[in-house]
């Protein structure tokens, strides 16, 4: 059902490509990018599609609030502003570099893009709309569930129903990942990891699913969650650690090595948890476009050749569903774990080994 | 031959985004042999080796993405 969507998603891309060639590269930029609308597939012609509100500030021309509709994809000029798409590059010659497809420019009285003109895009996009879905679902769940944990049911009585889902996942998290890494102050932090791991997890599962955004595949999204998981060890930061950093205990030699390495250590960390996130999850969709998208590359080719290969690269499309399904669970679990790491790494007294986690239960006994 | 020469050719791209490839299979199948052989060992320490396993594979795919999305960025630039 979902292979159909997406297969039909794809169809529709193609039934315009009749006129043009066609171009897997853009399709798939386009798929796995940022947009004013939820664009689900095109049928004879016409975009079926959701459209979402598009928020402008111009300092010349004040607030501009309206439904993304207006702009007709991109075949409309609407309160002086449009939205710009390859055609309109194409006829009117405009300068690639500068004007990229998918922005919103403000035109001039001639009706030109006008790249003077300041414009703010503060527009409620699709990777905004579908944050903001799966932010007020995971506070509906938890707060569910935490509920039921104040009225006693798990408490007192055996858990019930989503909380059975819930409780392995949390003691995991606080035993593997708070207690080993963090030790006795594993309590603190606590809520930042669980909601690291929620957020992280909810927004890989919802992207999976055909017709979606792709939220954690946006480096804006993955680099916030860096920044603040930046802030995050540096709060916990000590004086032993700058010590460390600054006078490490080794020969004068290597210390001046140590220097550039250890300052630019203190950033490279939460970088490498932005780019992880970000190229895994962005992979994984290209990859499963891709195989679709090969489909109709053969077709082209050859009708019967792109018949005759769909069953396998949908099959092998499933596949690859299946393993994004792990790999969101994954990357969720790796990025709240090596943030515990960096914070266990920021503590003083790095030399105790805090090894708390050596005696805890088995929380998940797989 | 400067368009050779030229590093920011797409297929030079692809070439590195492939070089990472290999980068993270011989690395990932590294971390997945010492865990079997580990398992091997000792079968009772299986969830221990196996959440290492998952945290060590996962950092060494974070640096071959990091080189695969530099691929990506010059073969599509």
């Amino acid at each position: 059902m979902s292979q159909a969507q997406d297969t039909d998603k794809a169809t529709g891309e193609t039934g315009r490509k009749e006129a043009t060639k066609l171009d897997p590269a853009k399709i798939i930029l386009e798929h796995v990018g940022d947009g004013h609308e939820f664009h689900f597939f095109t049928f004879h012609q016409r975009p079926v599609s959701i459209p979402l509100p598009v928020i402008l500030y111009s300092p010349a021309k004040g607030w501009s609030v309206f439904m993304s509709s207006r702009f007709e994809h991109g075949h409309q000029t609407y309160d002086g502003y449009r939205l710009l798409n390859e055609e309109y590059i194409g006829e009117n010659n405009l300068d690639e570099k500068i004007f990229k497809p998918g922005r919103i420019w403000a035109v001039n009285e001639a009706g030109q893009p006008d790249p003077s003109i300041k414009l703010y895009d503060l527009s409620l996009t699709r990777n905004a709309v579908q944050m903001l879905i799966s932010v007020l679902l995971l506070i509906w769940l938890m707060t569910g569930v935490a509920g039921k944990y104040e009225k006693g049911q798990g408490v007192t009585t055996a858990p019930s129903g989503f909380q059975n889902v819930i409780e392995p996942v949390v003691v995991f998290i606080r035993d593997e990942v708070g207690k080993a890494n963090l030790g006795d102050r594993y309590e603190k932090y606590m809520p930042y990891l669980l909601t690291v791991f929620f957020f992280i997890l909810i927004n890989n599962l919802i992207g999976l699913v055909p017709g979606t955004a792709n939220v954690t595949g946006n480096i804006a999204f993955t680099a916030m969650l860096g920044i603040l998981a930046f802030i995050a060890i540096m709060f916990s930061t000590g004086k032993h650690y700058w010590l460390h950093i600054v006078n490490p205990p080794v020969p004068w030699g290597v210390k001046v090595i140590m220097w550039p390495v250890e300052v630019m250590g203190i950033f490279t960390k939460p970088f490498a948890l932005i780019i992880r996130l970000f190229a895994n999850m962005i992979s994984g969709h290209i990859i499963i476009l891709s195989f679709i998208i090969l489909i109709f590359v053969f077709g082209a080719m050859n009708t019967a050749l792109g018949w005759g290969t769909s069953p396998f690269f949908v099959l092998l499309s499933i596949f690859i569903y299946l393993i994004e399904i792990l790999v969101a669970f994954i990357q969720a679990y790796i990025f709240a774990n090596l943030t515990a790491v960096f914070i266990g790494q920021a503590f003083e007294g790095g030399h105790e080994e805090g090894h708390g986690g050596e005696h805890h239960q088995e929380a998940v006994v797989v | 031959m400067t368009t050779l020469l030229d590093v920011m050719q797409p297929g030079y791209g692809a070439i590195g985004a492939g070089l990472a490839a290999i980068g993270a299979g011989i690395g990932i199948g590294q971390v997945g042999k010492g865990a079997v052989e580990g398992i091997a060992r000792q079968p009772e320490a299986s969830n221990d080796i196996r959440a290492n396993m998952i945290l060590a594979a996962a950092l060494v795919e974070g640096v071959a993405l990091l080189a695969a999305v530099a691929g990506l960025l010059v073969a599509v630039k």
